[in-house]
């Protein structure tokens, strides 16, 4: 049969580290670095405005109708939008990557904080903790794994997103996928998929096991 | 802004083929085809997994997959494969992506029901199929519809993007207008696209006030007796 | 009648949850299983409903076997109430109640105005009919639970434990309401509770069992309460035992002295006399009228002026032929004095009982064989 193999393995060699751009493994970090970004800042500008929530749960309501509304956007649109002022660069899509972070991890912020009994919370006032100490030893401690679940969905989410951008020439891996469908050539888009479901198991592992460390409570009583 | 004004004053934009009616039909047309078979698999299925507890590692992973795979990547090598002859090629990854949601909110919606209510009604003399169609399903129809919500969501986006393998709909003004570097057509289509994208919320947040107990949303009317 | 014929549930792992129980439930009468948890009480009830199938034995609902019924049908002709109620948040309190009757294909009017009716006998205002369960308190959402469970009107009822997620005084009226809608109903029910206090107040025979399904006694509260069949029934009454059966214990055998009141006319310069004739440092004031009004402690008054002048401090009464010696104890430990105040039906005073008279009381009736259960005495009052 003289009909296309769905990938071939030698395409993937030749490709794999030209050094030049456009190789397989510079893809790779871009689409580390473009799923990263809005992963970490995501989580910073979400804390703040998740605690300010927890502070003053009027503000809560409305911030989350905003984000529901952030949320159920499509990102290319949001890409249109954002080219007049970023251009075809990496912040088009980096920026709204960031938004869908925060939509979804403020919630879990403040979900994660009003789930912590308030007799843990008074007995930490109790025994002299002050406001911001309290804050970072035992309520964001205690919030963390709701928090850390959270992060999952936006690590996992955020990596397979990235790949939109290839529409506009700046999706890490994704432009595997133009690559592919422009040369009608399957391999690329083969190998995008295989890379890009792989990082996000690795991110997911990864924060699986962070948190495995970073609440070893709730290891315990699971082994219980 | 000049562009918006442009894009939607331009009369050729109103009519044909390619005019802003035919693409927004298109586009509720893919919606609904992708949608209504993802539910019509998703649903019944949640339902069976969630009343027997039967199958729920199904579930998860579904979940996980689903949001790790790449759509434009799905879509790209599917309609390699498959060809651009019929748009069905296409229906496909967008029907795959749109169950995980509505699955795992359908799963969990009745495995959260309180065990008590499960074991009130069995106690009662309710059979099998009415305890899931009397109790479960209206106790656990938030959820439902919020999968049915993230869905939406999802495949809104991915008919969007789908338009770059040869899909019609209001993507085509984003994709064309980028190749053409028509940029009103690109900043008016995606207006269309977050307009259509915020109309859908908007009728599934009414879905909810109509057809979710206020006993189960918890907003304080009294019920009139019927 | 109920009646358990060797009834064993073993579970797949082995452990033996209800070891070859035989027990009577009699018509028309509150059955209480009681026990540790792990005794198996509340697999035994859901045995009778068919929620859980027996793993040997029968239980005969009627003389027929309940294995040959087929479970919805069976458990729509039976009450059945469980501890957090288990209301359908989704629907109205009066679609709630008529959960029942809708099953069994009455036609809504019927079955609504039915429900209306068992809502105010529970006790609860017409207006909740058309609430939603969580605008309920926990107390008003286990009412419904009981109205709902009557809805049919099914001659037995299946009670897991109702009360027991709410708080005591809640808890005490829940108790009361149901001995209430017992007397006009006469139900035959079957209740579980890990409370021995609960137990002993609604049964009219309570049933204890052991962990590991085994029946270690059943008898009247009465009977129980001065004969516990072995140390496990003995430890699982509690220390207070003694004082728990002086409910059951009428008061007619206490001695009562009228030298120790004093009408509220009386001259303060006569009052300290009066006690020191009667040799008691306390004695009891009442009106005109004959009614208690408190009791005073001459030695500390004035001696000018009339008794009206002094504000008489706290006491407690026991309607003499009526209460229980429990009550009269109460009573006695509610005053200063130490002593209780018998009045009788129209709460006119005709004496006081001492501590020395209640010391001899309660000394015979821990001496005494138990009287029979129809005797004088159910303690509904506390709580």
């Amino acid at each position: 049969m003289d009909e296309e193999p769905l990938v071939r393995w030698d395409w993937i060699a030749r490709n794999w580290s030209t050094g030049r751009v456009g190789s397989i493994s510079s893809l790779l970090v871009d689409h580390i670095v473009m799923s990263g970004l809005p992963i970490v800042l995501g989580l910073l500008a979400a804390l703040p405005i998740g605690l300010a929530c927890v502070r003053w749960r009027r503000l809560y309501q409305p911030t989350a109708g905003v984000m529901n509304v952030i949320y159920a956007l499509p990102s290319l649109p949001v890409f249109m939008f954002l080219l007049p002022l970023t251009g075809l660069t990496k912040a088009t899509v980096i920026i709204p990557l960031t938004f869908y972070a925060v939509a979804v991890l403020i919630p879990a912020v403040v979900d994660g904080m009003t789930a912590i009994p308030d007799h843990v919370r008074q007995s930490a006032v109790a025994m002299g903790f002050n406001p911001l100490r309290r804050l970072l030893q035992v309520d964001l401690v205690l919030a963390m794994p709701v928090v850390l679940a959270g992060l999952r969905v936006v690590a996992v989410s955020s990596i397979s997103l990235v790949s939109v951008g290839a529409l506009i020439g700046q999706g890490g891996l994704g432009n595997l996928f133009t690559d592919a469908f422009k040369r009608d050539f399957p391999t690329p888009a083969v190998v995008g998929i295989a890379l890009i479901v792989a990082l996000a198991l690795v991110a997911d592992g990864a924060l699986v096991f962070l948190q495995r460390m970073l609440t070893p409570w709730a290891r315990v009583r699971r082994s219980a | 802004m000049n562009w918006l004004i442009e894009f939607f004053s331009d009369p050729a934009n109103w009519s044909g083929s390619s005019g802003i009616p035919v693409r927004l039909l298109e586009h509720l047309e893919f919606t609904l085809a992708a949608l209504l078979p993802a539910a019509l698999i998703a649903i019944p299925l949640g339902l069976l997994i969630g009343h027997t507890g039967r199958g729920a590692l199904i579930v998860v992973v579904s979940a996980n997959l689903a949001r790790a795979l790449p759509t434009l990547g799905l879509l790209v090598l599917i309609v390699l494969l498959l060809g651009t002859a019929t748009v069905l090629p296409v229906l496909i990854p967008l029907v795959v992506l749109a169950i995980p949601p509505i699955l795992v909110n359908t799963y969990e919606g009745i495995r959260g029901v309180d065990h008590d209510l499960r074991d009130a009604a069995y106690g009662m003399g309710l059979r099998g199929p009415q305890v899931l169609v009397r109790v479960l399903v209206p106790v656990a129809l938030p959820l439902i519809l919020l999968g049915l919500r993230l869905a939406a969501i999802q495949v809104v986006a991915t008919a969007t993007v789908a338009s770059y393998v040869s899909l019609g709909g209001l993507g085509r003004y984003i994709i064309d207008g980028l190749a053409t570097k028509d940029y009103p057509s690109v900043v008016g289509g995606s207006v269309l696209v977050g307009g259509f994208a915020l109309a859908m919320q908007g009728l599934f947040a009414l879905a909810d006030r109509l057809l979710v107990s206020p006993g189960v949303s918890r907003r304080v009317r009294t019920a009139k007796i019927r | 009648m109920i009646r358990f014929d060797g009834v064993t549930k073993r579970y797949a792992d082995g452990t033996v949850a209800v070891d070859h129980l035989d027990l009577e439930v009699p018509t028309g009468e509150i059955t209480v299983l009681v026990g540790p948890s792990g005794c198996g009480k509340t697999t035994s009830l859901r045995m009778i409903n068919r929620m859980i199938d027996p793993s040997e034995g029968r239980i005969m609902l009627d003389d027929v076997d309940v294995r040959t019924i087929d479970p919805p049908t069976l458990r729509r002709g039976i009450g059945y109430v469980i501890q957090q109620a288990g209301l359908f948040p989704h629907r109205t309190i009066l679609d709630n109640i008529a959960t029942v009757p809708y099953l069994l294909g009455w036609d809504r009017k019927r079955a609504r105005s039915t429900a209306l009716e068992l809502l105010e006998r529970v006790g609860l205002a017409p207006e909740m009919a058309r609430r939603y369960p969580f605008q309920l308190s926990g107390g008003q959402q286990q009412r419904v639970g009981v109205a709902r469970a009557l809805a049919a009107d099914p001659p037995v009822l299946l009670m897991d434990e109702p009360f027991s997620a709410v708080d005591p005084v809640v808890r005490a009226s829940l108790q009361d309401e149901l001995i209430r809608l017992q007397a006009e109903l006469h139900k035959t029910i079957v209740f579980v509770t890990h409370d021995i206090d609960e137990a002993i107040k609604l049964g009219d025979r309570v049933a204890v069992l052991r962990v590991g399904g085994k029946l270690a006694q059943v008898a009247d509260p009465a009977t129980l309460l001065a004969a516990p069949a072995d140390g496990f029934v003995r430890e699982f009454l509690g220390r207070d035992r003694g004082i728990r059966r002086l409910s059951f214990v009428a008061d007619t055998g206490l001695r009562l002295r009228s030298d120790l009141v004093v009408p509220v006319t009386s001259d303060l310069s006569r009052v300290a006399g009066v006690a020191a004739d009667v040799e008691s440092p306390w004695l009891a004031v009442v009106d005109e009228d004959n009614r208690p009004l408190g009791w005073v402690a001459p030695a500390d008054l004035p001696r000018a002026g009339t008794l009206r002048d002094v504000r008489p401090l706290p006491y407690g009464t026991f309607v003499r032929g009526k209460d229980s010696l429990r009550t009269a104890l109460d009573a006695a430990l509610l005053s200063p004095s130490g002593c209780a105040i018998a009045v009788n039906g129209d709460g006119r005073v005709i004496g006081v009982a001492t501590r020395e008279s209640l010391d001899e009381a309660l000394a015979l009736a821990a001496s005494e064989a138990p009287e029979p259960h129809d005797a004088p005495v159910r303690e509904d009052a506390d709580g």
